[in-house]
């Protein structure tokens, strides 16, 4: 019995000893993980997770503190391919998923504040205080982070129009032949 | 020469550890679903099964068995098993971060694969010698690699099949290990040519 | 000389139906009464409108100018009126609109002055902006600016010009009666390229089902004096692929990952070369092309159509049966069917078929895929189609890719011979358009990422020295009372809490009227400086910023007069 215990005492002391001089031998800064979620993330940088930006959250998921279905920009979408990543169960997503869309501000009302451009994450909104201001809709993610900030409620959600450019081919409709 | 060769060839084909044995379902259910997942497993889980065979037998011989100890097998092996693929990943991912790249977020999945338990325990069963072992294990990792691509590739394909409603997803892999399983059955018939 | 052919693999033989449109010369179709001139009419970069509404034009002035090399001009088809600048029906499979310059014909088709030129005495990048900015691109359908396939690879001489004029499709005669009725415009178009190429050998391929337009093109040949080859390619569709014709002519088999002028080839449509050589010789830019208007049509014929001719007025012309159930635009392989007949003819307009149910019949249901292989047989390019269909139809996307569907030319001879009729290129063409979706939405999310980071950084700096400039502040408030106290009257309280307003007191008025006579000076500098500012960015904003700001005005106005009702919609429910 004493043996058994002094064993596997000594099992355990030497491995936990190699296992801990390993650990700072062979440290690494950085996760591999992280920028492979964040690759998937859609890096609208909307804060919808809960995060402040999408580099946090994939460092809250790669580390297993966050679930993977709080990004709505991402879609269904997104959360099957983290789910696929990471080899969890995709879930069903934590919010409605909406269409694309920008911002738009109406200059008419706009009495540039500059609490917008403060606000957007990606500097996608040009002006000068008491200037009007707009947005440059190529950059505009659609995080929506502007509209709360806008004292004078002139900024609204767009869905981006299908055009020549984004016009995608329709998934075939599969006319199965019915059985008689 | 040819004990060694039906050791590699029964551990591959005919003793599949996943498909005969049964052992390591979950990662076989778990990666297999895209081909090149299954590749990283396959590499990964072949590194260290050859590994802990040959840690285990050393352990089993000169700490277990002069104290009498064999009933403490299954805990050593597990607790040595884990140590050394934390050990390997540390290692690896200074070393070499491409090959990291490759095996990384799959090494922390296999401590506790109990296929990596199971064959250091059957080839204490099997009484093998040292090189036995290592052969035992190596073979048993590389029939499991087969396995887990043969198995991502038709996955891969399923994802396209019109399967019904209740049999997508797990459901119909499972079906489909069943008859992987029945296929990999049929190498017993190897057994009359020894 | 009977020349050694190669065969490509796989290919069709579908019913040509070609007789019934080769029976009329080519008629000239009437003005219409509005032309909608799209400004993208080819691949590349979209032209900017250089008219104004209310402008009046002349036949072959330019409306829209090339905005980047791989790009192509766009002219008037007549002399007119400028109507509007505005979104009109494309001809295209989505019925979506697109950019168009509306011009009211005056009846006169007055040409702007034309300007012939020799092409030998311009160095050749004259050449090619000059057929840039007359609007040459590919007529066999692919509208790809020809002046950007006209510069030879830099170590591989052009040995082969390919003039294209096998025209595999069904229905489609456009290209077979030009060569009959224009052949030596033609032949000497091609000897433009081949000046530009400096290509060794011309050879022009015709499918051996129109005799005549080999004859033609022989005899044009002949009397031009020119060394082109005309060789009769077997009918075999889809020979009049360049990739096809290439390796027909030459056995030449151009990889994937290369463009053909490594290969020391280079192919054409015959259209091309002629709309070249009339941009040349004749001074006359793209206007009008010839378009086989066919099918269940009273008239089948081919018709010189100005660009922009709202479709309609063409079908007019042939007076469609009464059964006519659709229209397609290109032949029944590779073309589609227009949404509307609004759409006005463009540059790649080849072909315009009325199509009736009995004609064109609803596919037969989709079966499932037995892997039979038939597809890969018929492939002209050796993929696996039922492999590529397998993971496109499961939305495995990086799998199709892997299996080459970007080699894909959509010719339509996999779904032909499909046993189970199943629609492969429409999967093909799904899967590739979802791929360069996903591809822009990567490209978007990298560069807002690549902003946010920026715009982090900057914030971090911005703070650092924020923080550093307050430091040096509270050094110098530090410093600052250490000297008054020493100087002036000593009052401990001042020197150790200076005021909430970050300005020291005044310890003396001395000090005080100094500080705002600064004040004033400072004032007076700024009001000097403001008065000599010029205004900026005042010069006129370029075509593509008006046509941008016009169409964020436009969506800014949609969006203002949506929302009073929005704003009103939460009071009705809690009303309710």
């Amino acid at each position: 019995m004493i043996i058994a215990l002094a064993v596997m005492a000594l099992g355990a002391v030497v491995l936990g000893a190699a296992l801990g001089y390993a650990s700072i031998k062979f440290r690494v800064e950085g996760n591999p993980l992280v920028e492979k979620v964040e690759a998937i993330l859609p890096q609208t940088q909307c804060g919808q997770c809960g995060y402040p930006g999408c580099k946090p959250y994939a460092e809250a998921i790669a580390s297993g503190e966050a679930e993977i279905n709080l990004c709505p920009p991402g879609g269904m979408d997104g959360v099957r391919k983290l789910a696929d990543l990471l080899g969890r169960d995709a879930k069903p997503l934590d919010a409605e998923e909406k269409p694309k869309q920008v911002a738009i501000i109406d200059e008419q009302t706009c009495i540039g504040c500059t609490l917008c451009i403060q606000a957007c994450p990606v500097d996608a909104i040009v002006g000068a205080a008491k200037q009007m201001h707009t947005i440059v809709e190529p950059l505009c993610t659609g995080c929506e982070l502007c509209i709360k900030p806008c004292p004078v409620e002139c900024i609204v959600m767009q869905p981006i129009a299908e055009n020549l450019d984004n016009w995608k081919w329709k998934y075939p409709v599969i006319d199965i032949k019915r059985a008689a | 020469m040819t004990h060694y060769l039906f050791i590699i060839v029964g551990a591959v084909l005919v003793n599949n550890v996943v498909l005969v044995k049964i052992l390591g379902l979950c990662p076989f259910m778990g990666v297999s679903k895209k081909l090149e997942t299954a590749f990283g497993m396959g590499a990964a889980t072949t590194f260290v099964l050859t590994v802990a065979t040959g840690a285990s037998y050393i352990i089993d011989h000169y700490l277990l068995m002069p104290f009498g100890l064999e009933y403490l097998r299954t805990l050593s092996f597990i607790v040595t098993v884990a140590a050394i693929v934390q050990l390997t990943e540390m290692v690896i991912q200074k070393v070499s971060p491409v090959l990291h790249q490759v095996l990384g977020i799959y090494l922390p999945l296999i401590t506790t694969n109990c296929a990596v338990l199971g064959v250091p325990l059957l080839n204490v069963a099997n009484k093998y010698d040292f090189v036995e072992s290592l052969l035992f294990g190596a073979g048993s990792s590389v029939g499991f690699s087969l396995v887990l691509v043969l198995f991502a590739g038709i996955r891969e394909r399923i994802e396209g099949a019109e399967v019904p409603t209740y049999f997508k997803g797990t459901a119909i892999a499972m079906v489909t290990a069943g008859l992987m399983s029945l296929a990999f059955m049929g190498f017993a018939g190897l057994d009359k040519y020894q | 000389m009977l020349r050694n052919l190669f065969k490509f693999k796989g290919g069709v033989k579908p019913q040509t139906h070609k007789a019934p449109s080769v029976r009329m010369p080519i008629g000239e179709a009437p003005l219409p009464e509005r032309l909608y001139v799209p400004l993208h009419q080819s691949i590349g970069g979209i032209p900017d409108p250089v008219v104004k509404v209310g402008d009046t034009v002349l036949k072959g002035q330019r409306i829209g100018a090339a905005d980047s090399w791989v790009s192509s001009a766009v002219h008037a088809p007549t002399s007119g009126l400028v109507q509007d600048i505005a979104e009109h029906v494309a001809a295209h499979p989505s019925g979506l609109t697109t950019l168009s310059v509306v011009i009211e014909p005056d009846g006169r088709d007055e040409w702007l002055p034309r300007e012939p030129v020799d092409y030998r005495a311009l160095a050749p990048e004259r050449v090619r902006e000059m057929l840039r900015d007359a609007g040459v691109v590919g007529l066999g359908g692919a509208v790809f600016p020809s002046h950007a396939k006209l510069t030879a690879a830099k170590t591989v001489p052009v040995e082969h010009l390919v003039i294209n004029g096998a025209e595999c499709e069904p229905f489609m005669t456009c290209d077979d009666m030009l060569m009959r009725e224009r052949a030596e415009d033609i032949v000497r178009g091609g000897a433009i390229f081949r000046h530009l190429l400096q290509a060794r050998q011309v050879l022009i391929g015709i499918e051996d089902n129109k005799p005549e337009a080999v004859a033609a093109m022989k005899a044009a040949v002949a009397a031009l004096g020119e060394d082109h080859e005309v060789i009769a390619v077997p009918t075999r569709y889809p020979a009049g692929g360049a990739k096809q014709l290439i390796r027909v002519l030459t056995g030449k088999e151009v990889p994937a990952s290369k463009r053909s002028t490594e290969l020391g080839v280079q192919c054409f449509n015959v259209a091309t070369a002629y709309t070249a050589y009339r941009a040349l010789a004749h001074g006359e830019p793209v206007v009008s092309r010839i378009v086989t208007l066919t099918g269940n049509v009273e008239e089948p014929r081919n018709w010189e159509v100005r660009l922009g001719t709202p479709m309609r007025d063409l079908v007019a012309l042939g007076r469609a049966k009464a059964d006519t159930a659709r229209f397609l635009m290109g032949g029944p392989m590779m073309g589609f069917e227009i949404p509307d007949l609004a759409a006005p003819v463009v540059k790649a307009t080849n072909c315009l078929i009325a199509g009736t149910p009995a004609m064109f019949p609803a596919p037969p249901p989709e079966m499932p895929c037995i892997r039979c292989g038939s597809c890969a047989e018929a492939c002209p390019h050796e993929l696996q189609p039922f492999e590529m269909y397998w993971f496109a139809r499961a939305r495995n996307f990086g799998k199709t890719q892997e299996y080459n569907i970007f080699d894909c030319i959509e010719c339509g001879c996999c779904g032909y011979v499909c046993p189970s009729h199943i629609p492969l290129v429409q999967y093909f063409r799904f899967a590739k358009s979802e791929i360069w979706a996903r591809e822009r939405e990567k490209q978007a999310a990298d560069a807002a990422k690549a902003r946010f980071e920026w715009r982090n950084a900057r914030e971090e700096r911005e703070q650092a020295e924020k923080a550093e400039r307050l430091a040096k502040a509270a050094a110098a408030r530090a410093a600052k009372p250490a000297v008054t106290v020493s100087a002036a009257v000593p009052d401990s309280a001042a020197a150790s809490v200076p005021s909430a307003d970050g300005v020291a007191l005044p310890p003396s008025t001395d000090a005080d009227a100094a500080k705002r006579a600064t004040i004033a000076a400072a004032m007076e500098r700024a009001r000097a400086q403001r008065e000599a500012v010029q205004p900026k960015n005042t010069e006129p904003a370029t075509a593509g910023q008006r046509r941008e700001i016009a169409a964020v005005e436009a969506r800014r106005a949609a969006v203002v007069a949506g929302t009073p009702e929005q704003a009103d919609a939460p009071k009705r429910v809690e009303d309710a």
